[in-house]
C-alpha cells in the first residue's frame, strides 16, 4: 500500500484519521477545561469533515444528515453546553494538575499499539486502509477511557465520553460507510439524551457536593471504614 | 407482528401519559393498567408464534422466535407485579417526604421508558437498534437511580451512567464490526438485520467476528454485571427505589444477556470455533464465584441481593459459554426462575427496610414478629434463590451442574463450591433479620405481597414440575441456540 | 551557467531577507491599529548600523569582533543549500539538509560564545538559554525533516521538492504532522513570539537580544541580517517542501521567473499568518518551552510513526 497509489478519498480518510487520533492525544494532556473542550469541539469538526467527504465521494446522502448531525451536537450544542458549565461554575481558570502525566501519554502511546496489536487479524481479509481507520478509533476510544480515568472533573470525564462516541462513529463512517440510517438516528437520539442528562448531573452533583470534582464522590466503597 | 408494534406503541404512551399528565393522586394504579394491557399483549403475541412459529415482520424490523417470545412474557409479568408493588411503595415514599409530585412523575413515565426499551430489545432484529435501546434503557434508568437525590445515589447514578455509557460503547464497536464483516457479503441496509445475518453466518468473516464478541461480551456484560465490570452494580441497585432495583435485577440484567447470546449465535455459526464459548465461561464462573464471596461482606440489604444477582448472572452467562442442549436448557430456566425469584425478593426486602426505616443490614432485625407476611417472604425468598429444592432454581442448577459434569468435570468442583459459598454468605444475613428479637421503633408497614407470593408460587411449580406447553418451548428455543434438543 | 543561478538565488536571498522583516512588521502594524513604517525600514536600519562606529568593550577577546562574520556567512551558506526559485542547482547537490542544519548549529555556536565572552550577566543569560531552548529544538526539527526525507528516500531538499513536485498533489498524514511540526520549531528557532519576542528588551524575558546586547555598528547590522536571513530560510524551507508548485525545474528565465514571483507571494503569506498568530498569542513563560517544544517533537515522531504505518508499503 503505497500512499500515491491510492485514491484522493483514501488519503483525505488518512489524514483524518492521523488528526482525528492527535487530537485524542492533545485532549489527554490537557488541564485547562476551556482548551480540552475547544479541542473537543475540533475533533468534532474533522469527525463532520469526514462523514462529508465520504458522503460525497461514495455519493451515499444519508451520510449528509449525519454529517449536519455531529456538526449541530458534537461541535455546537455539546462544547456550548460544557463550556457554560465550566464559565458558570468559573472553573476556567483552574488548571489541573495532572498526576504522573508522562506516564499517562506513554499509557496512550501504548494504547494506539495495542489497538494496532488487537485489530491485525483483520488485515489479512482487508485491505490496510481499513485496518487504520479501525485502529485509529479503536485507539480514539481507549484514548478516551484514559482520559477519563487520568482527570478527576465531571467536565473532563464527559469529553472522555463524547470522545469514545466520536472514535465509534469514525469507525462507522470510514469502515462501513455508515451504518443503517435507523441505527444512526437511534445513536444521534441517545447521544442528545445524553448530553442532556450530563447537563441535569452537573447541576445535581454540584448541589449535593458543591464540586464538580468526581474523587470527592466517594461515599460508596466495598471498604469498610 | 400487530401485538409486537401495539406492545411498543402502549408503552410509548405511557411514557407521554406519564410525562404530560398533572400530578394524579393514581398514577401508581394507572401504571398497573398500562403493564396489564402490556401483559395482555404479550400474551397475544406468545400465542400467535406458539400457533404460528417464529415471526417475522414485513420489513423484517422485528423478530419474535421462541427464544426471546418467553423473554418478553416474563418482562411484561415483572413489569406488572412490580408497578402492583411499586404503587403502595411510592406513595409510602412520598408520604415520608423522599419524594415530591414531580419526581413521581419523572419515575413513571420513565418506568415506562425502560419497558419501551426492554421491549425493543426483545423484539427488534436489527443489531444496532438493539445496541440504541440497550443504550435507552441505561439514559431511562440513571435518573431513576439519583430519583432520591442523596449524595449516595447521585454518585451511584453517575457511577452507573459513566461505566455502563463507557462499557456499552465497546459493544457498539463490537456491533459495527458485526456490520463490517456483512457488508463484505451482502448489501447495507439489510447487514444488520439478525435473521439475514443468522442465514449467512458461516460466510462471515470469521476473524472480524471473533474480534467483534470480545468488544460485544465486554460491552453488554458491563449491563450483565460480569466481574470485573460489575462496580455500578451494587451502588445503582442500593441506592435506587426498589421497585427500580427489582426491573434491573429482574429485567435488565436477563435482557443484556439475552443480547450476548443472539450475538455468541452468529459468532458460534461463523467461526466453528468454542472461542466466544471459553470466553463466556471464564468471565461466568469469575462472576460466580466473586458474587458469593462478596455475599459474605455485605451490610446492605439490598447491595447483598444485588452480588446474588451477579452471581446468578455469571452462572447463566457460565451455562450459556458450556453450550450444548442441557446447559442451554438449564440457563433458559434459570433466567426465567432467577427474574422471578429476584424481584419477589427485592419487593420483600423494600418492605423490610421500609419496616426498619434503614437498609443496613444490622438495624434490621425480628422481622417475624414485627410483620411475619414480609418476615416469611424474605426467609422463603432466600431459600429458593439459595438453590434448595423443591423450587425452580434448584432444577436449573442441578441441570447445569448436571451439563458442566458432562463437559469439563472439573468445573464442577469450583461451582457446586460457589454455590456453598453463596448459601452460607446469604443465610449468614438474613437469619438474624428474619428471627432475633424485634428491636424498638420497628413498625409493621402497609405492604402488598400479591406479587411476592405468586412470583415464589411460579418458582416452586416450576421446581416441581414444568409445564408442558413451557418445556415445549424451552427446548424450541435451546434447539434455536444449541442447534439438538435435550429433550 | 548553473553556478552563477546558483550565485544569484543565494544573493536574492541575501538581499530579499530584510523586505520580509519589513513586511513582517508592517502587517504586524495594521493588525495592531499602529502606523506601519515603510517596507524598507529594514534596509535603512542595516544602512545607518554599518555606517557607525562599532564600541567594542574592553574585556571582549578577537572573538567578539569576528563572531558577526562568522555567523552571517555560516548563514549564507545554509542560505545556499535550500532552493529558492530553482532545484537541481550545484550548490543545493553538495549539500544536505543535514549540514544545513549544522551550518545553523555552527552559527548558534559562535553566537553564544559572543554572549558569553564579554562576560556580562545578560549575554550570559541569553546563551544559556538559547542552548537550551535550540538543544530541544534541533531534535524536533530533524524529525520532521526526517519523515520528509523518508518519503522522498533522500536527505537532499532539492531532489526531495522535486519528489513531491513528481507525484503530484497527494495527501499525506506524516507530512500533515511534519508540516506543524517545522512551523512549531521555526518559531522558536527565529525566536518569534511565542517563544521569544524580537521586540522586547526585557531583562527578564529576552533570549536572543540577551546574547547580542553588546554589539553595535556593523557588528550588530551582520547579526540582524543573519537572524532576517533565518527566518527567511524557515519561511522557503516550509514553503517548498510542503507547497513546492511554482519553483523552477528548467533554468529559462521565463521559469526562474515564476519561480520568484511564487516564493515571493507564498512567504507574503505566511507573514500574514505569522503576523497575526504572533498578534493573537501572549509570549510564554520561559519553563513552558520545553513542553512546547515536546509538543514539537511529538508531532515530528507522529508523523514519521504516520510514514511507517499509514504510508510505507508492506
Amino acid at each position: 500500500m503505497n500512499i500515491e497509489s491510492q485514491d484522493l478519498y483514501t488519503q483525505i480518510i488518512l489524514s483524518m484519521a492521523a488528526l482525528v487520533g492527535l487530537t485524542s492525544f492533545l485532549m489527554l494532556g490537557q488541564g485547562r477545561l476551556l482548551r480540552l473542550i475547544f479541542v473537543f469541539a475540533i475533533q468534532g469538526l474533522l469527525l463532520t469533515l469526514t462523514t462529508a467527504v465520504a458522503a460525497y465521494s461514495l455519493g451515499n446522502h444519508h451520510l449528509y444528515i449525519s454529517a449536519v448531525l455531529t456538526l449541530a451536537l458534537k461541535v455546537i450544542f455539546i462544547p456550548w453546553m460544557l463550556r457554560r458549565e465550566v464559565l458558570k461554575t468559573n472553573m476556567h481558570r483552574d488548571v489541573e494538575t495532572l498526576a504522573n502525566q508522562t506516564a499517562v501519554m506513554l499509557g496512550g502511546a501504548s494504547l494506539m499499539v495495542f489497538s494496532y496489536y488487537v485489530l491485525h487479524p483483520i488485515v489479512q481479509t482487508t485491505s490496510p486502509v481499513m485496518l487504520n481507520a479501525l485502529a485509529v478509533s479503536l485507539s480514539v476510544m481507549l484514548l478516551g477511557m484514559l482520559l477519563m480515568i487520568s482527570h478527576k472533573q465531571a467536565i473532563a470525564h464527559v469529553v472522555g465520553f463524547m470522545s469514545i462516541e466520536n472514535g465509534l462513529f469514525f469507525a462507522a463512517i470510514v469502515a462501513t460507510k455508515g451504518m443503517p440510517m435507523v441505527v444512526e438516528l437511534g445513536i444521534a437520539f441517545d447521544v442528545l439524551v445524553a448530553a442532556v442528562l450530563f447537563g441535569i448531573f452537573f447541576f445535581h452533583i454540584r448541589s449535593s457536593i458543591d464540586s464538580l470534582d468526581v474523587d470527592l464522590m466517594n461515599k460508596l466503597n466495598e471498604v469498610d471504614k | 407482528m400487530i401485538p409486537a408494534y401495539v406492545l411498543l406503541l402502549i408503552t410509548l404512551a405511557g411514557i407521554v401519559f406519564f410525562g404530560l399528565s398533572g400530578h394524579k393522586a393514581d398514577m401508581g394504579k394507572i401504571n398497573v393498567w398500562f403493564n396489564g394491557v402490556s401483559l395482555i399483549t404479550t400474551i397475544w403475541l406468545a400465542i400467535n408464534v406458539f400457533n404460528h412459529g417464529t415471526i417475522l415482520s414485513a420489513d423484517k424490523a422485528f423478530l419474535v422466535d421462541s427464544f426471546n417470545v418467553y423473554l418478553i412474557v416474563l418482562t411484561a409479568f415483572i413489569g406488572l407485579t412490580t408497578s402492583i408493588f411499586s404503587a403502595p411503595y411510592m406513595a409510602h415514599e412520598k408520604e415520608l417526604g423522599k419524594l415530591t409530585a414531580n419526581r413521581l412523575k419523572l419515575y413513571y413515565s420513565m418506568y415506562q421508558g425502560f419497558m419501551l426499551a426492554m421491549y425493543l430489545v426483545l423484539t427488534t432484529n436489527n443489531m444496532g437498534v438493539m445496541w440504541v435501546a440497550m443504550e435507552g434503557a441505561t439514559l431511562a434508568t440513571v435518573l431513576l437511580v439519583s430519583l432520591y437525590r442523596t449524595p449516595e445515589s447521585i454518585e451511584a447514578a453517575w457511577k452507573y451512567f459513566i461505566l455502563c455509557g463507557v462499557g456499552i460503547a465497546q459493544a457498539l464497536f463490537g456491533t459495527i464490526l458485526l456490520y463490517y464483516a456483512a457488508v463484505q457479503i451482502g448489501d447495507g441496509e439489510n447487514a444488520l438485520l439478525w435473521s439475514e445475518l443468522f442465514q449467512h453466518a458461516n460466510q462471515l468473516n470469521p476473524e472480524v467476528l471473533e474480534i467483534a464478541f470480545v468488544f460485544l461480551l465486554v460491552g453488554y456484560g458491563t449491563k450483565i454485571g460480569l466481574v470485573p465490570l460489575h462496580n455500578w452494580l451494587p451502588d445503582a441497585h442500593s441506592e435506587g427505589p426498589t421497585p427500580m432495583s427489582a426491573v434491573l435485577s429482574g429485567l435488565l440484567l436477563n435482557d443484556a444477556l439475552y443480547a450476548v447470546v443472539r450475538n455468541k449465535m452468529l459468532v458460534d455459526g461463523a467461526t466453528h470455533s468454542s472461542m466466544a464459548g471459553y470466553l463466556m465461561m471464564g468471565f461466568g464462573l469469575l462472576s460466580f464465584l466473586v458474587g458469593a464471596l462478596f455475599l459474605h461482606r455485605q451490610k446492605d440489604i439490598k447491595r447483598l441481593f444485588s452480588y446474588s444477582s451477579i452471581e446468578h448472572m455469571g452462572l447463566m452467562t457460565f451455562a450459556f459459554g458450556v453450550g450444548g442442549p442441557l446447559a442451554t436448557f438449564a440457563a433458559l430456566l434459570h433466567m426465567t426462575v432467577h427474574s422471578l425469584t429476584k424481584s419477589a425478593i427485592f419487593v420483600t426486602v423494600g418492605h423490610a427496610a421500609q419496616v426498619a426505616g434503614t437498609q443496613r443490614m444490622d438495624k434490621i432485625r425480628g422481622l417475624i414478629k414485627t410483620q411475619p407476611k414480609i418476615g416469611w417472604g424474605l426467609l422463603i425468598g432466600t431459600i429458593s434463590i439459595a438453590g434448595f429444592p423443591p423450587f425452580g432454581v434448584f432444577t436449573s442448577e442441578f441441570l447445569v451442574l448436571l451439563a458442566t459434569m458432562h463437559s469439563y468435570p472439573w468445573l464442577t468442583l469450583p461451582l457446586l463450591l460457589g454455590i456453598g459459598i453463596a448459601f452460607a454468605g446469604l443465610f449468614r444475613h438474613i437469619q438474624p433479620m428474619v428471627y432475633g428479637e424485634r428491636p424498638e421503633g420497628q413498625n409493621p408497614v402497609k405492604a402488598n405481597l400479591w406479587p411476592v407470593m405468586i412470583h415464589l408460587g411460579l418458582v416452586l411449580w416450576l421446581g416441581l414440575a414444568i409445564p408442558g406447553f413451557l418445556a415445549h418451548w424451552f427446548s424450541q428455543a435451546t434447539v434455536l441456540i444449541a442447534g439438538s434438543s435435550p429433550l | 551557467m548553473n553556478w552563477l543561478i546558483a550565485i544569484l538565488q543565494t544573493t536574492l536571498f541575501v538581499a530579499l531577507a530584510p523586505l520580509l522583516a519589513g513586511w513582517l512588521k508592517r502587517c504586524k502594524c495594521y493588525l495592531q491599529n499602529r502606523k506601519a513604517p515603510s517596507v524598507l525600514q529594514p534596509y535603512r536600519d542595516l544602512l545607518k548600523l554599518t555606517n557607525k562606529q562599532p564600541v567594542v568593550s574592553e574585556q571582549a577577546s578577537w572573538l567578539f569582533i569576528k563572531a558577526p562574520y562568522i555567523i552571517f556567512s555560516a548563514t549564507i551558506l545554509a542560505a545556499s543549500v535550500v532552493p529558492l526559485i530553482a532545484v537541481d542547482l550545484p550548490t543545493s547537490a553538495s549539500a544536505d539538509v543535514i549540514v544545513m542544519v549544522g551550518f545553523f548549529a555552527f552559527a548558534r555556536f559562535f553566537l553564544a560564545l559572543a554572549g558569553l565572552d564579554v562576560g556580562t550577566a545578560f549575554g550570559g543569560m541569553g546563551s544559556s538559554r538559547e542552548m537550551t531552548i535550540s538543544s530541544l529544538a534541533e531534535p524536533a526539527m530533524l524529525m520532521a525533516v526526517f519523515t520528509i526525507t523518508m518519503t522522498a528516500s533522500t536527505t537532499n531538499l532539492s531532489w526531495a521538492i522535486s519528489h513531491v513536485l513528481e507525484q503530484g498533489l497527494v495527501l499525506r498524514p506524516s507530512f500533515v504532522f511534519a508540516l506543524f511540526a517545522l512551523i512549531l520549531v521555526a518559531v522558536a528557532e527565529t525566536g518569534r513570539i511565542p517563544v521569544d519576542n524580537p521586540t522586547t528588551h526585557l531583562e527578564l524575558t529576552m533570549i536572543h537580544e540577551a546574547m547580542i546586547l553588546e554589539y553595535s555598528g556593523r557588528h550588530l547590522a551582520l547579526i540582524e541580517w543573519a537572524s532576517q536571513l533565518k527566518l527567511m530560510l524557515y519561511g522557503v524551507l516550509i514553503a517548498n517542501i510542503f507547497l513546492p508548485w511554482g519553483i523552477a525545474q528548467s533554468f529559462t528565465p521565463q521559469a526562474l521567473g515564476y519561480g520568484l514571483l511564487a516564493i515571493i507571494g507564498k512567504l507574503a503569506v505566511l507573514a500574514i499568518i505569522l503576523a497575526i498568530a504572533e498578534t493573537l498569542v501572549a509570549k510564554m513563560r520561559l519553563f513552558r518551552v520545553q513542553e512546547y517544544l515536546g509538543f514539537a517533537y511529538l508531532l515530528g515522531l507522529l508523523g514519521m510513526l504516520s510514514h511507517i504505518i499509514l504510508e510505507a508499503s508492506r
